[in-house]
């Protein structure tokens, strides 16, 4: 198989590739849950995170490259910074995209079209203002093998990204389990009407999604600028993957969007071996398709409120 | 104890405060989209530039000055409806419902086609060139996926690809592809074939994916469109990528006595466009009156009750992209055959989108809304050209779009059906588009 031949170095940036995926497929999950709709511009937050802990690394990075807990601290900045951008570009969207129409109970591809549309503006704006070439994020530190799995040299790179994926997505999962937050967004994917029933605030748990997938997503672009660069169109294939990815695992399922997401990173790696790279973006594409056809609810169903 | 009266001066209506903040923060954007870009060297060159100098000054008054005013408009309006009532809703609701009246049915339209056969011959070359290339060919490929969102409500956002079908096939048969065609034709008679292949694309695309909820549909259409564009740039053997198709002839007719060739001149090609837009509308005109018409409209309004009345959804729903792609098959030959040259740039994402535009903003499924819509959408970038740079018009139809989906989405000229379905939606009656399957059914 052509794939066999370099198994291992595929399988580990696979990996990589595909916690960045899972971050950014949790915030469609997230908001599929709530509101069983498809955030259309939720791969323009995830650019807008990119160009935010781009923007902070810069304004605190020196001439020099930085060593030690400086390095630390500057990655640290970065997805911080990016989780915050992602955020606020999430809150923002939610607010102009999507709450008019659900105060007037719009039909449901208004809410896509309105999405769309927030996100061709955003995409193009973002053209505007930062021009049209791939910035690269300020070298933090060199990249090096730390370790080899069967020969495959593990880069500081990869750690780092799927370190911090690793620890946003426990954050998450405590997030959504274990606190009053959590409780209220399970019960809203669950049946919003009744919860508002019981006393919760569907409009703040609706916000909250959206923040919360937001600094996913941001946190998520900076990881993504980080290991390649942040161009202003940088979230189409990103995004189109991470929903794959979500669907793949059941969107609306938490636990689903991670094990996609780092699946379908996995796939489009060993994929590549066998076609010429250019056509590397459409593996995710045929994915989606194919589960679609097969099984439109992922590998573990729709559900936020039950599996979370 | 402050009297009635100063009471009454200091009193906003509900909201008013939120509505500020929405006029300041429109204002803004205005004036950020307005003002200087930056570059990937200077990240804020743009925001201070153009939100952090005086210039912004201008905007915030009018948007305050705006805000001011509507409140006072909103205030009165909300008083006299206290003092009557309610009594002007119920006018207003009965004088929508009177049914069109016979001006409107017959004289308007003929109107419209005799300004359309009149002033063209009087324009410079310049504009009747935007006349063909822009307004002609996209008012056809609107009206085209007007039968697919607005009949038939089934969100295609890989639409341009069946455009990119009907250009190939023509540089194709033209001999104009490095892949040599078993035999070479002129581009008018590669015109039913381009139909045939855009619709057979239309069909391969649809049959798998149709069954799929519509939300979903709008992903894979996208992902769809995204592979024909990849197609077109990376498969250079077969469509000469980035370098494109160059001298693409032009139209000619040489059978049953007549010679006639269409040359580079543009009022020959209006002719036929308009010809065909004329027939289309008829045709889809037709149809939106026909079984198939009252198919669309039942899958549109409640997919679950028309499947369960017989209606095979599926079906008909195939029907409405395949009467879509081809009516983009069609515009992308005429495309090739005026222009004379193509490359992948024309069928990139932003193309399916600009034409997604020109159908919300002329109305879904209101045939004239999206007539008119579009031939005003692709006027009006050239008319500001020189004040507006080209780059930037993706960022007000970004904008546009959202607030069409605020504030009218039932488009300009709204089809009077639609418009009502989107009232009974956000009352609660219906779904007013395919999205609300449930899986069980599919």
């Amino acid at each position: 198989m052509c794939f066999t031949h370099n198994f291992w170095p595929l399988l580990v940036s696979g990996i990589e590739n595909g916690s960045v995926y899972a971050l950014v497929a949790l915030g469609y999950t997230l908001v599929y849950g709530v509101l069983q709709l498809i955030n259309f511009a939720h791969s323009e937050v995830f650019m807008s995170g990119a160009f935010g802990g781009l923007f902070a690394v810069q304004q605190v990075v020196g001439s020099k490259q930085p060593h030690g807990i400086a390095t630390v601290g500057l990655i640290a900045l970065g997805v911080v910074s990016g989780a915050i951008v992602g955020g606020l570009a999430a809150f923002i969207l939610e607010r102009v995209a999507y709450r008019p129409l659900r105060r007037r109970g719009a039909p449901p591809l208004a809410f896509l079209i309105s999405a769309i549309g927030a996100s061709f503006f955003a995409l193009n704006l973002a053209g505007k203002e930062f021009g049209n070439n791939p910035i690269a994020v300020p070298t933090l530190y060199d990249e090096r093998a730390v370790f080899h799995v069967f020969g495959a040299p593990v880069l500081n790179t990869y750690l780092i990204i799927f370190g911090v994926a690793a620890f946003l997505y426990l954050v998450v999962d405590q997030v959504i389990t274990r606190t009053k937050l959590g409780q209220g967004i399970r019960a809203v994917a669950q049946d919003a009407e009744t919860a508002s029933l019981m006393g919760v605030d569907v409009e703040r748990i609706i916000v909250a999604t959206f923040v919360l997938g937001g600094l996913l997503g941001g946190a998520g672009g900076f990881l993504y600028g980080m290991a390649y660069n942040v161009q202003f169109n940088m979230g189409f294939f990103p995004g189109l993957k991470a929903f794959t990815a979500a669907v793949l695992g059941g969107i609306g399922n938490i636990r689903g969007a991670v094990v996609g997401g780092l699946l379908l990173g996995v796939i489009e790696s060993l994929g590549v071996a066998c076609i010429q790279t250019q056509w590397s973006d459409t593996i995710a594409f045929l994915v989606l398709v194919v589960v679609l056809m097969v099984k439109p609810t992922g590998l573990f169903g729709e559900s936020l409120g039950r599996a979370a | 104890m402050t009297s009635p009266a100063a009471d009454r001066r200091i009193r906003l209506a509900e909201g008013a405060k939120g509505r500020l903040v929405g006029w300041l923060s429109m204002v803004l954007v205005l004036a950020l989209i307005s003002g200087p870009g930056g570059s990937s060297s200077a990240l804020s060159y743009g925001f201070r530039h153009s939100i952090l100098r005086p210039r912004v000054i201008p905007f915030v008054v009018v948007g305050v000055v705006a805000w001011a005013l509507l409140e006072v408009v909103r205030l009165r309006r909300e008083m006299v409806r206290s003092a009557v009532l309610g009594r002007f809703e119920g006018i207003r609701q009965r004088a929508g419902a009177v049914p069109r009246n016979r001006l409107t049915r017959s004289v308007l339209p003929l109107v419209a086609l005799v300004v359309a056969i009149a002033i063209p011959p009087f324009l410079n070359g310049y504009w009747q060139t935007v006349l063909v290339q822009e307004m002609g060919i996209f008012t056809l490929l609107a009206l085209g996926l007007n039968v697919v969102v607005g009949f038939a409500g089934l969100l295609d956002l890989g639409y341009i690809a069946f455009f990119a079908v009907g250009s190939y096939t023509t540089a194709y048969f033209t001999g104009r592809l490095p892949v040599v065609p078993p035999f070479t034709l002129n581009p008018f008679w590669v015109l039913p074939l381009a139909i045939l292949a855009a619709l057979i694309a239309g069909v391969v695309l649809g049959a798998p994916t149709l069954r799929l909820r519509g939300d979903y549909l709008a992903i894979v259409t996208l992902g769809f469109g995204e592979i024909v564009f990849s197609f077109a740039r990376n498969k250079t053997d077969i469509t000469n990528g980035d370098s494109g198709a160059f001298n693409i002839p032009h139209f000619s007719i040489h059978a049953a006595g007549i010679h006639y060739t269409w040359g580079g001149k543009q009022l020959p090609y209006y002719w036929v466009l308009l010809v065909f837009v004329v027939l289309i509308m008829f045709l889809f005109r037709r149809l939106e009156h026909s079984r198939v018409g009252r198919a669309w409209t039942a899958i549109r309004e409640d997919e679950v009750a028309a499947a369960a009345s017989g209606v095979p959804t599926v079906r008909y729903k195939l029907l409405a992209f395949a009467i879509g792609a081809s009516t983009s098959g069609f515009a992308g030959v005429l495309y090739a055959a005026n222009v004379g040259f193509i490359t992948d740039t024309n069928f990139v994402l932003q193309q399916s989108i600009l034409v997604l535009v020109l159908v919300i903003f002329g109305g879904m499924g209101s045939m004239w809304g999206v007539l008119v819509g579009a031939a005003f959408l692709e006027w009006l970038p050239e008319k500001l050209r020189g004040s507006v740079p080209p780059s930037d018009r993706f960022i007000y139809f970004g904008l546009l779009i959202i607030l069409m989906m605020i504030f009218r989405p039932q488009g300009m000229i709204p089809s009077r059906r639609r418009a009502l379905e989107i009232k009974q939606a956000e009352a609660g009656v219906g779904e007013a588009d395919a999205l609300g399957l449930p899986k069980e059914v599919e």
